[in-house]
């Protein structure tokens, strides 16, 4: 499970660079949305690089 | 402890979202201080965070501990005073490029050449980013900047090499995607009696980026990956292959170095006949 600030984002995009299964993407408001939260293997390296600590992930 | 309950711990409450840019390393560092923090599990009255001015020096803003967020380049003798007043602290030097090597070069040198207890975190993003993207010492040689629009011209600092031969006895560096290596030698860092010092290589996707057509955060961030090598790895590589690439880890410790504050009491104690 995915959990997201939705405030604290601005949409940098770090955490969708780094997604090695592409569960991520910036949505046209520039923020952060799920696209694919099935294939998430909870690596956590959006969570670990996400400088506005708005994203986190639930193990 | 989780990630987000360490925010919720050694944040203080209300301040997020913080100031800096979209895509701006300064948060990831910031992170990897209080990663540090709860790993060494310290109580949040016997850390203090002493910052001077610039965008990675918002960040005593950000923290609950005790906190003096100083004038520019002046994080450092600050830092020494409260360290003499009270021993006992923690202290936690959060400084930019330009504050520790430029406008408070002189006071890196001394407070490494002293040897006294803290930890700095120089959060090197190669610019002055706050005031509008002018070269700092640590800007790259051919770099862009407003105030090198044809590039830079001049060589910058090794901070690490600086700092040793000033005096430090621990010198690390680590980037923003190499997020838990920093966490890990900034707990190393603090653990360490003496003067630590913690190069950050954090991006500037707005002020250093832009200029310089590094491409967005995510380009910035996988630079590093790339381009930060761990010192042993880094050390077996030729002249010819080590261009453009750095060594990342503990660079350099040293110890039973005198401790400045340890040397202080001991003075005091012999000038009053030793009782």
């Amino acid at each position: 499970m995915l959990k997201i600030h939705i405030n604290r984002c601005k949409g940098c995009g770090i955490c969708v660079a780094l997604c090695p299964k592409k569960v991520l993407a910036v949505s046209e408001v520039e923020k952060v949305m799920i696209v694919n939260e099935k294939d998430c293997i909870k690596c956590g390296q959006c969570e670990i690089h996400c400088p506005d600590f708005a994203i986190f992930v639930e193990k | 402890m989780k990630m987000e309950e360490m925010i919720d711990t050694y944040f203080r409450p209300g301040r997020l979202p913080h100031i800096w840019c979209p895509g701006c390393g300064n948060g990831i560092v910031t992170g990897c201080i209080v990663k540090a923090i709860n790993k060494l599990d310290l109580q949040k009255d016997s850390v203090a965070v002493i910052s001077g001015i610039g965008c990675s020096s918002r960040a005593s803003g950000y923290l609950d501990f005790n906190t003096v967020h100083s004038a520019h380049g002046r994080a450092l003798p600050v830092a020494t005073g409260v360290k003499l007043a009270d021993p006992g602290l923690n202290v936690i030097v959060v400084t930019g490029d330009g504050d520790a090597s430029a406008i408070g070069g002189n006071h890196l040198i001394h407070a490494a050449r002293r040897n006294i207890d803290m930890t700095v975190v120089l959060y090197n993003n190669n610019i002055y980013g706050m005031t509008g993207g002018q070269y700092s010492p640590l800007t790259p040689e051919h770099s862009k900047a407003t105030t090198a629009p044809y590039g830079n011209v001049e060589k910058s600092f090794d901070i690490p090499t600086l700092v040793k031969a000033a005096g430090a006895t621990f010198v690390a560096r680590a980037t923003t995607f190499h997020a838990p290596l920093l966490a890990d030698l900034i707990a190393q860092g603090i653990a360490h009696k003496g003067f630590s010092l913690i190069e950050a290589i954090t991006a500037c996707p707005i002020s250093f980026g832009r200029q310089n057509k590094l491409g967005g955060p995510g380009d910035m961030i996988k630079w590093q990956r790339d381009h930060g090598l761990q010192l042993a790895a880094y050390e077996k590589l030729g002249e010819e292959q080590r261009a453009g690439k750095f060594p990342i880890g503990v660079l350099y410790k040293a110890e039973g170095v005198k401790e400045y504050t340890e040397a202080y009491d001991e003075l005091i104690v012999a000038a009053q006949g030793g009782k």
